[in-house]
């Protein structure tokens, strides 16, 4: 994917004041963004303290660990890395495998605007506004047979042009799953951008998993491969420590990783001397999602 | 002390004061990442170790150089030891915590990367109270038995960066690395 250059990028001062024109004229984006379909979060925006997170910020601060460990690893040597030609497989408990455009997804299913909260595991959290398609609309595409129980994500694996896939600190190609309820759910979405624009390289380019319930490494980046399969899946990051990343990683103030707290997060643009904000239960999707885990025990699932 | 060695002291004193030259200088230029916060605590945490290998490197400079004149760094060294672990300290209560001591306390209790760092900075408290000369012909040998607890802290200080970071040891074992050798050196000029 080309280099988004910062001239290009609208700026965030427009970004936002275009928006608060839009609803003051009270008419639904889509009528004014050509092929996009806006998707306000209304109670988002009513918390001012959610306030969107600088696109600075979010293009700058990343963990994607087949880019370097660093946070600033991933913008300085994701420049090279190229995202056309790029398919999505869909294959397993399916009945017809199918091979799936980049182009043809972004024609064919409706790009909405998604603001939402981002918690990392780390501690710290961003509000970013993705651009992207609900991922069932991509499922919707294959029949789905009734075997199937869990999704399987596939991250690109390519070492020439990314440089932290020449270590082995992760079981590469990186891995990640969600029952088939949850990839279902319309908050799941695939991310084809931010802020109005192509997802750059460093936040996962060109088409990214958003799970804005579960903590950030749950939603692989740059995916290729999506199986449908009969058991749980075992993620890259339950293979490096399964002690401390399950598979739910749900986000949960109640439930601590082994080493740190989740109690509390470090909201990324706060003042330096602001404190740190109590983390809400599935990151404040709490009304949408907590009835997938009812009876569960969210410490032994974690 | 001659007057060269007392310029060079005044020198050196200024260089160890690096650290606070350059977040100073990310301060005033706004040149801070997307995480400010984290930025200080981990900037002064990674000179705290960087100066308990400096203050460690100097009894194995002094038998390989054959030369005394390194010791007049040692107390120096130490100080600023103590002084960026208290910053480090004071950042991680200040800036994150806002000084809530229940929460900070349960922080200790709950986690060994906190509680080791926790034990750390209060092993070198003792060791600063009787940095000064005074303090030493007042303590005699219990002053060099009780000045032997830099190397637990070092150890301490390492684990507690080891067990902090996620996935990548890479720079936590450097310095494991470095303080091993630092050890070693010791038990080797014990055996001599």
């Amino acid at each position: 994917m080309k280099k988004v250059l910062s001239s290009e990028i609208t700026s965030e001062s427009i970004y936002k004041s275009r928006r608060s024109f839009i609803k003051k004229l009270g008419l639904s984006a889509g009528s004014l963004m050509v092929g996009s379909n806006f998707f306000f979060n209304n109670s988002l925006e009513a918390e001012e303290k959610d306030k969107l997170t600088k696109y600075r910020d979010i293009v700058s601060y990343n963990n994607y660990y087949e880019f370097g460990t660093s946070k600033e690893d991933p913008s300085e040597n994701s420049e090279k890395f190229t995202t056309t030609p790029w398919s999505i497989q869909i294959e397993g408990e399916v009945d017809k495998p199918i091979t799936v455009s980049y182009e043809s997804m972004i024609k064919n299913f409706p790009i909405q605007e998604r603001i939402y909260r981002l918690r990392c595991v780390e501690g710290w959290s961003m509000v970013i506004p993705w651009m992207g398609f609900s991922l069932n609309h991509l499922l919707k595409k294959v029949s789905i047979k009734n075997t199937a129980k869990f999704v399987e994500f596939e991250s690109v694996y390519r070492p020439k042009q990314m440089i932290g896939q020449q270590s082995n600190i992760l079981p590469w190609p990186y891995t990640e799953g969600l029952r088939l309820d949850e990839a279902m759910h319309p908050l799941t979405i695939m991310a084809t951008g931010l802020y109005g624009k192509e997802l750059p390289n460093q936040n996962g380019a060109p088409l990214r998993l958003v799970v804005p319930w579960k903590y950030g490494f749950k939603s692989a980046k740059a995916i290729v491969k999506i199986k449908l399969v009969k058991s749980m899946p075992v993620s890259s990051w339950m293979k490096a420590a399964s002690q401390e990343y399950g598979f739910y990683s749900n986000v949960n103030p109640g439930v601590d990783h082994p080493r740190w707290s989740q109690a509390t997060e470090r909201r990324i643009g706060d003042s330096i001397l602001s404190p740190r904000r109590p983390t809400k239960l599935f990151n404040g999707y709490e009304s949408e999602v907590s009835s997938f885990y009812k009876g569960m025990d969210l410490k032994k699932y974690y | 002390m001659n007057y060269n060695s007392s310029y060079l002291k005044k020198i050196v004193f200024i260089v160890c004061l690096w650290p606070i030259i350059s977040i100073s200088f990310v301060l005033f230029t706004n040149s801070f990442s997307a995480n400010p916060v984290n930025e200080i605590i981990h900037h002064f945490g990674k000179w705290t170790l960087i100066f308990i290998c400096l203050t460690l490197s100097i009894s194995p400079l002094r038998r390989i150089t054959k030369s005394n004149n390194w010791l007049i760094y040692r107390k120096m060294l130490g100080l600023f030891v103590f002084f960026y672990a208290s910053i480090h300290l004071l950042s991680y209560a200040g800036l994150d915590h806002h000084f809530a001591w229940n929460i900070i306390l349960e922080d200790i209790i709950k986690h060994r990367y906190v509680l080791v760092g926790a034990t750390a900075w209060l092993l070198l408290l003792p060791l600063a109270i009787t940095s000064s000369q005074k303090m030493k012909k007042i303590l005699k040998y219990n002053w060099i038995k009780l000045h032997r607890l830099v190397y637990i802290i070092a150890v301490l200080g390492v684990l507690h960066y080891l067990w902090l970071v996620k996935k990548d040891l890479t720079q936590p074992m450097l310095y494991a690395a470095i303080i091993t050798i630092l050890l070693l050196f010791r038990i080797k000029f014990k055996k001599n």
